[in-house]
């Protein structure tokens, strides 16, 4: 519908808007430099559209200069990420994960801040092999990553209530409702005949996005109060689960959320989701697809940097965007209706959740599954995911939930956790088991500086600060991202770094531990030297000066440290 | 004008004399008209003008021809140029010299010949090298001509550190002689420092030659390969700056391959695509201190350590002047002489245990396995092979990269009887030598292994693991000279990731279309291993179509799996694609060598 006061930007479209629109559909160039033997790598221009079939062109940094000299092209390879919707795989999932780990990766999974699964080191001949695999399990990695709708989060723990299960499955359907409908992603790794394309009808081919897909990635998570764990607030569209007596009755619905920035472009900065209204379970889909569809019409195309749907509902304001949805809509959105949430983190260790089910949730440094010297976690998951009968939930802070398992099997599960030291985190600091750390360093190529191989180096140093103020189980999010991009949702944790250069990085203080308040920017481009003095002096005065209760985030406000963030508009005030 | 003599001239001492008076004083025009009188007064009159003929003073000379058609068969060049050494000094020495490689020889000339000088070398378990093939053939078949008034003489080089010693002469030795050539001079066999043997045989030969022509030897100037304008050669190497030395393979793999850059700056020393460099390397000294513990022997004691009586302390000859990593059956022999131990001379005599016994052993194996030894570090070096040097295919051109040579060097390491065994020159080139550093090196041309003269003819380049080596000179080349024709190469190794020599030369030379067409086989990347020649049967129809353009073919790398392989290979696909028998295939395929359309440099 042709809109009078609504116009996206003006200026001329971004070259990934030219890239789509060559690709016929997401297809590109794909089928023909996946098979060239002379180089592990692909096209820039093929690149982009490989995101949107899950999966990203990475080379090793750690190898890079080094290979130049030996005269080798970079270490190709490719990263993975498989879209779990809520985070739930059953544990037939788990070991084809695993196997292909072995089989075609570095070894090593990573359980994603947003519930997904990424494998790491996979080479250009074995990506086939390893979708088909994935595909057979019952899984994907279709709009993993790209333009389009991402893997929708949803609070992963069952033993909350019946309601949670509920809320799942309004999460998948939300998920598959929004996918892409081009057969580009089943031809080209399927091996699907292709359809001799009729003239396709753009509106035939992709309903909802059309030809040029979104100006952005697109992300959607569900929370359910008292738990913020999704970071419902950092989401282009968050849903918050209503509950009365028991029963989901419906969602509020947030808008315009996002983390990513780019240092020195005042332009570009988080933002926090926006409560505009309330809406039933049956209607959640409509609402979604109206909200996407507004993105796809007036997000910015020409600068990616500014395309993403925060700045669209900053630019055009709230109100009107929410005019513009009911006006798609046809109806309008009911009143916000009350919730409270107090916290953004995980629960560690057994809980006895509803129908006489257990559930343990582990937690899992960085997200890394691996086999590390002293700790055999992979092993150990993958002896558990032998005789789990229950499922599998990745927690939207990395972290893993063996989930619904039966009194029956407890003993059997607790007995191979005991044998492989799988731990709750409880030896461990509560800041620890609070801390997120992106991938960064040596796979990230937007990386500036080290992130989940160094901040479990950085916490051993600040434990000991920690501990000697009395601190050790005291809850203080920490996050840490190799860049602005925010991919552990740095500005909402109460202490947070974001890397500037190696071994530098920019310090922020302030947001709130319920996830409902940015942090704002305390250090600039400092070192860990700079970094402890800082910690020496804030945490000894928390420990001292804290009211009863108070999270660390908010004393740093009352205590004058660092001043609130009431938007992201004047986040770099 | 040139002064006459008997020599020079067909006149007589008095003749020559008078002339060399009257000749001075005539006018251009009385020349003129003497020379007409001459010639008239030939025709003319049978009397009055003394015959030329009759005046000249040898009668032998009639008799016996000066001719000597030298046959060479040389893999690496040694043979060759020994043979065209042996050609130049019989030239000087008034023969009329032919010197051609055994497969550029038409086999039926042979009978036509009556002096045949053979100049060959030993490769593979005891074969021929491949420009012997052919003639070695025929000689061995049963179109090889009965031969009268033919005499031979055989020089043989080869390694005595191989079962078939110096086999390839043997057999010409023997062939030539039952066909019923008479040897002028008995064969002489060179072990790897070829230089005095050589010499000897040349003596001979001209001596043998010389008599029957009845003329007097004289001393022959010593064989020596040519090596251009430079005053550098295999016997007096030049001393090359190491510029770069780095590990090609990344990290991870299994394989060490350094990539050598050598500076050639002031040697006046120069190289064409496809010829090699030769090295002579130093023992690892932790080796030779192992060997001087064995013996207990004074590291600084000075011993001798060649024919010209030079002496150096014992350490420093064992690291520079000596072989000590190989065991060959004359140091075997020797050895049992100088030690009292009987099991060594039995040993000895039991040719399949000293196989067995040599494989992967080396000096200090000896000397552990066999004492007592009371002997003095002089007469213990004195039975010790001078250090061979080792050859490396040349990986650079010279017009890309003036006054340098690069090599491409795979590092040997394994362990054998329960020690780590390490290869000389390569672990040399891997562990000690850094830039900075300086190598004695000489060139050894390849006439054998050339881009084809016609820059317009397609080439296919075969070459996994180091046999990638002379492809990066001939692209350097082709891209140096802007060559037209069409290009393809063959690579292949363990693993993609680690080891895909000079990866990204090869892209970009893809990308500007200096090369043509690539195709890659890692063996250790799938279930089922792949090698070049399964990439070659994938693309059969096409390759076949560029041998029909006239492509030349070329392979360079491992001897013993790889170049059989491909060769059978190559048979298969102009059998199939050709519509050919399996004989037309191979005949096809001689055919292309004899055009030196098939090259290989294999080791
Ligand atoms: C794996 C993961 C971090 C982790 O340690 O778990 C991740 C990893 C990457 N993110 Fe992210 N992002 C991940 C969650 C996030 C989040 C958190 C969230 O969504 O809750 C954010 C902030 C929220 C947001 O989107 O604003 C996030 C914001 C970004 C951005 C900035 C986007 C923006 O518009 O500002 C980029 C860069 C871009 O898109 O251009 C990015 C790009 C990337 C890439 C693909 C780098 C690239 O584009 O080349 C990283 C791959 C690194 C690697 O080697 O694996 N990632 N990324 C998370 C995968 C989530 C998933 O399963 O889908
Ligand atoms: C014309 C020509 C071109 C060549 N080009 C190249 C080139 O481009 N690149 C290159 O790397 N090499 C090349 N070579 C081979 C090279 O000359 C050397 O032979 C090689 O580098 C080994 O020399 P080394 O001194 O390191 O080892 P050495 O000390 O000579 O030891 C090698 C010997 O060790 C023994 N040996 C090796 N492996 C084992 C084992 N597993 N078990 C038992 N015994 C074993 C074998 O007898 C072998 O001959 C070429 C050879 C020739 C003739
Ligand atoms: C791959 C290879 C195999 C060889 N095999 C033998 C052999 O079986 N018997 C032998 O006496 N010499 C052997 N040799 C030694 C050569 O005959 C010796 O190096 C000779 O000097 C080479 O002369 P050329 O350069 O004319 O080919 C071999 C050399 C190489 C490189
Ligand atoms: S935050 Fe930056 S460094 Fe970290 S994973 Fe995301 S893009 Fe890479």
């Amino acid at each position: 519908m042709v809109n009078k006061i609504l116009k996206a930007p003006e200026g001329p479209p971004s070259d990934v808007e030219r890239i789509k629109d060559e690709s016929n559909y997401l297809r590109g160039t794909l089928g023909e430099t996946m098979l060239d033997r002379i180089s592990s790598g692909i096209s820039e221009d093929d690149n982009r559209l490989m995101k949107f079939h899950g999966s990203y062109l990475q080379d090793d940094r750690d190898l890079r200069n080094e290979r130049q000299k030996q005269k080798l092209e970079p270490a190709y390879q490719f990263m993975l990420r498989v879209r779990t919707p809520g985070g739930v795989s059953t544990p037939e999932q788990w070991l084809v994960m695993d196997d292909l780990a072995q089989k075609y990766g570095n070894g090593t999974l990573k359980l994603t801040t947003r519930q997904a699964f990424q494998m790491h080191g996979i080479l250009k001949w074995n990506m086939k092999k390893t979708i088909q695999e994935i595909h057979a399990s019952l899984l994907d990695t279709i709009a993993a990553c790209g333009d389009v709708n991402r893997n929708v989060m949803c609070n992963p723990n069952p033993y909350q209530s019946e309601v949670q299960a509920e809320v799942f499955e309004w999460s998948k359907k939300l998920s598959d409702y929004l996918l892409p409908r081009t057969r580009a992603y089943h031809e080209l790794w399927l091996d699907e005949e292709k359809v001799i394309s009729t003239p396709e009808v753009e509106e035939e081919v992709e309903p909802m996005y059309g030809p040029l897909y979104l100006p952005r990635k697109f992300k959607i998570g569900v929370a359910v109060p008292p738990s913020n764990d999704i970071d419902v607030y950092s989401q282009d569209l968050g849903f918050i689960a209503i509950l009365e007596d028991e029963k989901l009755v419906g969602f509020n619905v947030a808008i315009g959320g996002g983390m990513g920035m780019t240092h020195g472009d005042k332009a570009t900065y988080p933002q926090l989701a926006k409560v505009i209204g309330f809406c039933r379970p049956d209607q959640i889909l409509e609402v979604a697809e109206k909200i996407i569809t507004i993105q796809r019409d007036y997000g910015n195309r020409s600068v990616r940097k500014n395309a993403r749907f925060k700045y669209t509902v900053d630019r055009l304001g709230l109100e009107t965007v929410k005019e513009e949805l009911e006006n798609r809509l046809g109806w309008s959105l009911d009143e916000a209706k009350p919730y409270h949430f107090d916290h953004n983190g995980d629960r560690y260790g057994w809980e006895k959740g509803v129908k006489g089910k257990w559930h343990f949730t582990l937690f899992v440094e960085g997200g890394r599954i691996a086999d590390f010297e002293d700790y055999k976690l992979m092993t150990g998951l993958r002896e558990i995911a032998k005789v789990h009968s229950g499922d599998f939930r990745l927690t939207a802070n990395q972290n893993l939930i063996i989930a619904n398992v039966s009194t029956e099997k407890k003993k059997q599960i607790s007995d191979l956790i005991e044998q492989y030291g799988l731990t709750d985190g409880k030896h461990y600091s509560a800041l620890r088991r609070s801390s997120l750390a992106c991938v960064s360093l040596p796979t990230c190529g937007l990386a500036m500086a080290e992130a989940e191989r160094y901040l479990p180096v950085l916490l051993e140093k600040i434990e000991a600060i920690v501990d000697e103020n009395g601190l050790r189980d005291k809850e203080i999010t920490i996050r840490m991202t190799g860049c602005p991009n925010g991919c552990a949702r740095p500005a909402l944790g109460e202490i947070a770094f974001i890397g500037k250069a190696p071994g530098k990085y920019n310090m922020y203080l302030g947001a709130a531990f319920d996830g409902s308040r940015l942090s704002k920017m305390y250090r600039e481009n400092i070192s860990e030297e700079e970094i402890l003095n800082e910690l020496r002096v804030l945490l000894p005065r928390y420990a001292k000066e804290r009211e009863e209760g108070e999270h660390f985030g908010d004393f740093v406000i009352r205590a004058g440290v660092i001043e609130a963030v009431t938007d992201g508009t004047n986040f770099h005030a | 004008m040139l002064q006459l003599k008997v020599v020079n001239s067909p006149f007589n001492q008095e003749q020559a004399d008078l002339l060399n008076r009257l000749l001075p004083t005539l006018t251009e025009a009385q020349k003129m008209w003497l020379s007409g009188y001459l010639t008239a007064s030939q025709s003319t009159s049978a009397e009055g003008t003394p015959d030329v003929s009759t005046a000249a003073p040898d009668q032998t000379k009639q008799k016996i021809s000066k001719d000597v058609t030298i046959l060479y068969g040389s893999q690496t060049g040694n043979a060759q140029g020994l043979a065209e050494n042996t050609g130049k000094t019989l030239e000087a020495k008034g023969f009329n010299v032919t010197v051609s490689s055994m497969n550029d020889f038409k086999p039926n000339n042979l009978k036509k010949l009556e002096n045949l000088l053979i100049v060959v070398s030993t490769h593979g378990e005891g074969e021929p090298p491949d420009n012997a093939l052919s003639f070695h053939e025929f000689l061995h078949g049963r179109r090889a001509p009965k031969l009268e008034n033919f005499r031979f003489s055989v020089l043989s080089l080869g390694d005595s550190s191989y079962e078939f010693f110096c086999q390839t002469g043997k057999e010409f030795d023997v062939r030539l002689a039952e066909l019923g050539g008479e040897r002028l001079y008995p064969r002489v066999d060179c072990d790897l420092d070829f230089e005095e043997p050589a010499n000897k045989w040349l003596k001979g030969v001209i001596d043998g030659l010389s008599e029957a022509k009845g003329h007097s030897a004289s001393a022959a100037v010593p064989a020596e390969a040519p090596a251009g304008t430079s005053p550098y050669s295999r016997t007096n190497p030049f001393k090359a700056e190491v510029l770069e030395n780095l590990n090609l393979n990344g990290r991870g793999s299994n394989k060490e391959t350094r990539h050598l850059e050598l500076s050639l700056e002031g040697s006046g020393l120069t190289y064409e695509p496809g010829d090699s460099l030769g090295i002579y390397p130093e023992n690892d000294p932790e080796l030779v201190d192992l060997l001087l513990n064995e013996f207990k022997w004074d590291a600084s004691e000075s011993v001798t350590v060649n024919k010209e009586g030079e002496t150096r302390p014992l350490r420093e000859a064992l690291i520079s002047n000596f072989e000590i990593t190989v065991l060959t059956k004359p140091l075997l022999k020797q050895a049992a002489e100088l030690t009292g131990n009987d099991k060594l001379k039995a040993l000895v005599e039991n040719r399949e245990e000293l196989k067995a016994y040599t494989q992967g052993r080396d000096v200090i194996d000896l000397v552990r396995d066999f004492g007592p030894w009371n002997v003095s570090a002089q007469e213990f070096v004195a039975i010790l092979r001078k250090m061979p040097a080792r050859l490396y295919s040349i990986a650079s051109s010279l017009s890309a990269n003036p006054d340098e040579v690069h090599l491409t060097i795979g590092a040997v390491r394994y362990e054998a009887h329960g020690r780590e065994r390490k290869g000389v020159c390569s672990v040399l080139c891997s562990e000690r030598l850094q830039p900075g550093d300086t190598i004695p090196v000489y060139l050894q041309s390849n006439k054998n292994f050339k881009l084809p003269q016609d820059q317009e003819t397609p080439i296919i380049m075969v070459g996994p693991g180091t046999g990638v080596a002379p492809f990066r000179s001939f692209m350097q080349e082709r891209e140096e000279t802007g060559a037209k024709g069409k290009s393809w190469m063959f690579f292949g190794d363990q693993h993609f990731v680690t080891d895909f020599l000079y990866q990204t030369e090869w892209q970009k030379w893809l990308k500007d279309g200096v090369l043509t067409k690539m195709d890659v086989a890692f063996s250790r990347d799938t279930e089922e291993k792949v090698y070049v020649q399964n990439r070659m049967l994938e693309h059969s129809k096409e390759l076949f179509q560029w041998l029909k353009e006239g492509a030349s073919f070329y392979v360079c790398g491992d001897k013993t799996n790889m170049a059989r392989d491909v060769h059978n290979t190559l048979v298969e696909i102009i059998e199939t694609e050709g519509k050919m028998s399996r004989e037309q295939a191979e005949g096809y395929l001689a055919e292309m060598k004899k055009q030196k359309r098939y090259q290989r440099d294999v080791y």
